[in-house]
């Protein structure tokens, strides 16, 4: 009867986790990287290029992390490019310079961000409003007040700070290795503490979490703190590396949106609930590696959007198509557009 | 921690010593619970009026009446999701009042909601511990939770769950399992069902009754509230019946039959379940013709369906009739084969072009993809015409006042949103929708789900009037009476294909052997499907 059916694409493809794919699609992305950059007579594994691009990983990387958390929470958070911005103007403005007052300009640029998550968190979970328009408003508080109050850079970073933005482990950045650590620090949150798990049941569906006994704001507001002050990390990190405060470093980096499109390629599901930070780092570093080939071949910095505009929606088409098919097809081969995407891979 | 782990207690042995163990109804020594004068109402709509409950350790007590009868609203205030405006609740003799849902599983009483309250993206371990995890050195134990929640399976009597499977990838019985599994971890000495058998084939009902009866048999006390009056009748010790917010009765079971317990429901004799055929109906012309359709899901249907013959869809969850259904209507189009609506082959690639031959779908689950909840019930109404017809939407709008009263849909007004409606009455809403476009073919999933005994008498007759009126009906669902009561044929499906088509009045035991593949139908057993 039934037994000639084939196992098909899909059924195959079905077995691959999110993360599994953007895993795969960055190893594409290297692969890539490697021929493009050999063509240009370049290697992609010089120590130089690597450096290069686990340096760009970085300050995203924070950043993403954070918007990972809060994504998953079923928010989002629009406001941490301002945050970034105004912890490296306070933080750079504490410190003037001096060695001897790095820890009070680091604590106060932290504490700072988490005072913002903390508004941020309670004007989500309290006063229900959603995360885009609570953060949205946020971010334009916070740039307002930035621009009306530094016209240009603003403080100055000593050089035992900015030793944080040049050392290197081998060809590993120092700042790369501390935000791995807090990668690492957030997984462990995730998966092995209750505010964890709790994030990824408010994420799914408040209503069972409550259900549960979860006192639903508590992981959302933690969510939206911890993100902002791994924005505070971004902000110093980028005060280091400048060794000056920039009031607009943040928003020209975009990193409101390119940490959501970074947690959303790295499979976490933008309504919450499902996801991880390891797709993210992939996400993170997807768009490095992508980054440093354009520069090795000097293409047009405006194409460099454009590409990463198309990978950012391909991916999502890609997962979309994954959860429609409910069940695996018992029968044929799915669509041509899954075996184009498959060929594509 | 709280799961009885240390002593394996195989389920289905009677457990000597326990309290509950008292059997027949010695009359108080075994009440765990006693609700007295029950009152509730909601913005002064009185849903439930001096209602009294007794549950014994051991017994199962059924909970019936109408959609809005107040058993849901009963069930809400013993949950702790609503507090009750009158009355007192005591549990071994000691007053309790509950404000939140956590109260009331802490001492003892959980409930089975009839939506699923599981997070299909965690684990089953996860969805079962939630906000109660495990913890070691201040982490969450993991490896622990894995191992209660196997264990909680195991004294279920359940096989083939894995404590890390995620929740998406169940079959619906096991997600049912799931939440049963949940509702025990509380040490639940009180566990209420809602409709815990809505969602379930009739094959998958056998393992919640096994179950049951482990539950019983170790001394809890169950509320068991059902539409299904087999399973009151096979599970329940005594039976409360609700109507309107009032108790109209409260009886040991062995004293009730069916007619009797509709009569009491409904407050009127249901002359005959499945009403008869109209006079004069009779097979017409080839409406909708299969020759070996297939899609993902199923494979080489032939089906020929005729005006005016109702044709009825049997089949085990996941054995493609509802895909069947969605192939024929184009939400996941045929890729072989033909199809043909009265004598015109037409190719149907999507749901818009089969409205325009003149199909009709009442999908399964009404919330979800039936209506538009927080619109009102004319434009739900309105909404296919619209659509696919939008000419005719002017003359529509004339007769839906006129349709929705033919179909006794009882709401305040036509603007009314569809969310506040009673289930029943939400089905009539989205028959009326259908009927609109004027159909030619309706195929009907799961056309009477969760909805109380009046509105699937009357949508078994609206059925026999489409009939009659020469509209051909294909019909799924997973309550077997149904499709034997209401089928002029019985197609059963087996691993998306047809396995076999059956005269009407053929016996369940038929039906489901055809279904499973056995010469011999074993309905207590737990379905292996992965």
């Amino acid at each position: 009867m039934s037994g000639t059916a084939r196992p098909g694409l899909a059924g195959r493809t079905g077995t691959l986790t999110s993360t599994g794919i953007v895993l795969a699609v960055l190893a594409g992305a290297v692969v890539v990287g490697t021929i493009l950059t050999g063509i240009e007579g370049r290697n992609f594994f010089s120590t130089g290029n690597l450096r290069d691009i686990l340096t760009a990983t970085s300050v995203l990387g924070f950043i993403a992390i954070g918007q990972t958390l809060v994504v998953l929470g079923g928010s989002l958070d629009l406001s941490v490019p301002f945050v970034a911005s105004l912890t490296g103007v306070v933080a750079g403005g504490v410190m003037a310079g001096e060695s001897g007052r790095v820890v009070p300009g680091v604590l106060v640029g932290i504490a700072l961000a988490a005072l913002i998550g903390l508004v941020n968190g309670l004007v989500v979970s309290i006063l229900k409003v959603h995360g885009f328009i609570a953060t949205l408003g946020m971010g334009l508080v916070i740039s307002g007040y930035i621009a009306s109050t530094y016209q240009g850079n603003h403080g100055s970073a000593p050089r035992s700070f900015r030793t944080i933005g040049i050392s290197f482990l081998g060809p590993v950045p120092v700042s790369t290795l501390i935000m791995l650590g807090c990668a690492l620090l957030a997984i462990v949150l995730l998966r092995r503490t209750r505010l964890g798990h709790h994030l990824y049941a408010v994420g799914g569906n408040p209503e069972v979490a409550r259900l549960s006994g979860v006192r639903t704001a508590v992981p959302v507001i933690a969510a939206h703190v911890l993100c902002s002050v791994l924005a505070g990390f971004a902000g110093l990190l980028l005060l280091a590396r400048l060794s000056v405060g920039n009031p607009t470093i943040g928003s020209q980096g975009q990193y409101d949106l390119m940490s959501i499109a970074a947690v959303v390629l790295g499979g976490t599901v933008l309504a919450g609930g499902k996801g991880n930070v390891t797709g993210t780092l992939a996400g993170v570093a997807i768009f490095a590696v992508m980054d440093n080939v354009m520069a090795v071949m000097e293409t047009d910095p405006f194409l460099r959007n454009v590409v990463r505009g198309v990978v950012i929606v391909a991916a999502v088409a890609v997962y979309s198509r994954r959860s429609i098919g409910r069940r695996p097809a018992r029968f044929e081969r799915p669509g041509v557009l899954d075996a184009a995407l498959q060929e594509a891979k | 921690m709280q799961i009885p782990r240390d002593a394996p207690r195989p389920v289905g042995a009677p457990v000597g010593a326990p309290a509950g163990a008292t059997a027949g109804s010695g009359p108080d020594a075994s009440v765990v619970l006693r609700a007295r004068g029950v009152t509730k109402a909601f913005v002064g709509h009185t849903v439930l009026a001096d209602v009294d409950l007794d549950l014994r350790a051991g017994q199962v007590h059924g909970l019936v009446g109408e959609n809005g009868a107040g058993k849901s609203t009963l069930m809400k205030i013993l949950a702790g999701v609503h507090t009750a405006d009158a009355g007192t609740v005591e549990l071994d003799g000691r007053p309790v009042t509950f404000h939140h849902p956590l109260q009331a599983q802490q001492a003892g009483i959980s409930t089975v909601f009839q939506e699923f309250n599981l997070l299909p993206e965690r684990t089953v371990a996860e969805n079962v511990w939630l906000g109660r995890e495990p913890r070691r050195r201040g982490l969450v134990d993991v490896e622990r939770m894995n191992r209660d929640t196997a264990a909680l399976l195991d004294d279920l009597g359940v096989t083939g769950l894995r404590p890390q499977q995620r929740v998406r990838t169940l079959s619906v019985a096991e997600q049912q399992v799931v939440e049963i599994a949940k509702a025990v971890s509380f040490d639940a000495r009180i566990i209420a069902m809602d409709e815990p058998t809505a969602a379930l084939a009739d094959h998958e009902v056998g393992l919640l009754y096994a179950i049951i009866r482990g539950l019983t048999a170790r001394g809890v006390a169950i509320l068991y509230v059902s539409h299904r009056l087999k399973e009151i009748f096979d599970l329940c010790d005594t039976i409360t019946v609700l109507k309107d917010g009032q108790q109209v009765t409260t009886r040991p079971a062995g004293e009730l039959d069916d007619a009797e317990l509709v009569r009491l429901m409904v407050g009127r004799e249901m002359s005959a379940f499945f009403p008869a055929p109209a006079a004069g109906t009779a097979p017409g012309e080839v409406l909708l013709e299969l020759r070996s359709a297939g899609n993902g899901y199923v494979d080489g249907v032939d089906l020929t369906l005729r005006a005016g013959e109702i044709v009825g869809i049997a089949g085990l969850q996941g054995s493609g009739r509802t895909e069947l259904l969605e192939g024929i209507f184009g939400v996941h189009p045929f890729t072989r084969g033909e199809l043909a609506v009265a004598g015109r082959t037409v190719r149907v690639r999507s749901p818009r072009a089969a409205v325009r031959a003149g199909l009709a779908l009442v999908t399964e689950d009404r919330k979800a993809t039936g209506l538009a909840l927080d619109l009102s019930i004319l434009d739900n109404a309105l909404g296919a015409v619209r659509a696919a017809f939008p000419g005719r939407t002017g003359a529509a709008r004339r007769e839906i006042p006129g349709l929705l009263s033919n179909l006794e849909v009882a709401a305040r007004a036509l603007d009314q949103e569809v969310q506040f409606l009673s289930g029943g009455n939400q089905q009539k809403v989205v028959l009326a929708r259908w009927l609109a476009t004027r159909p030619r073919v309706v195929l009907m999933d799961e056309p009477t789900r969760g909805i109380d005994v009046g509105a699937k008498h009357a949508i078994y007759e609206l059925m026999r009037v489409l009939a009659a009126e020469g509209v051909a009906v294909l019909m799924v669902s997973s309550e077997l009476p149904e499709v034997i009561g209401m089928a002029d044929r019985i197609l059963v499906m087996r691993d998306g294909v047809v396995a076999g088509e059956l005269p009407p009045g053929s016996t369940e035991e038929t039906v489901l052997s055809v279904a499973t593949g056995t010469s011999s139908s074993r309905t207590a057993e737990p379905e292996a499907e992965r």
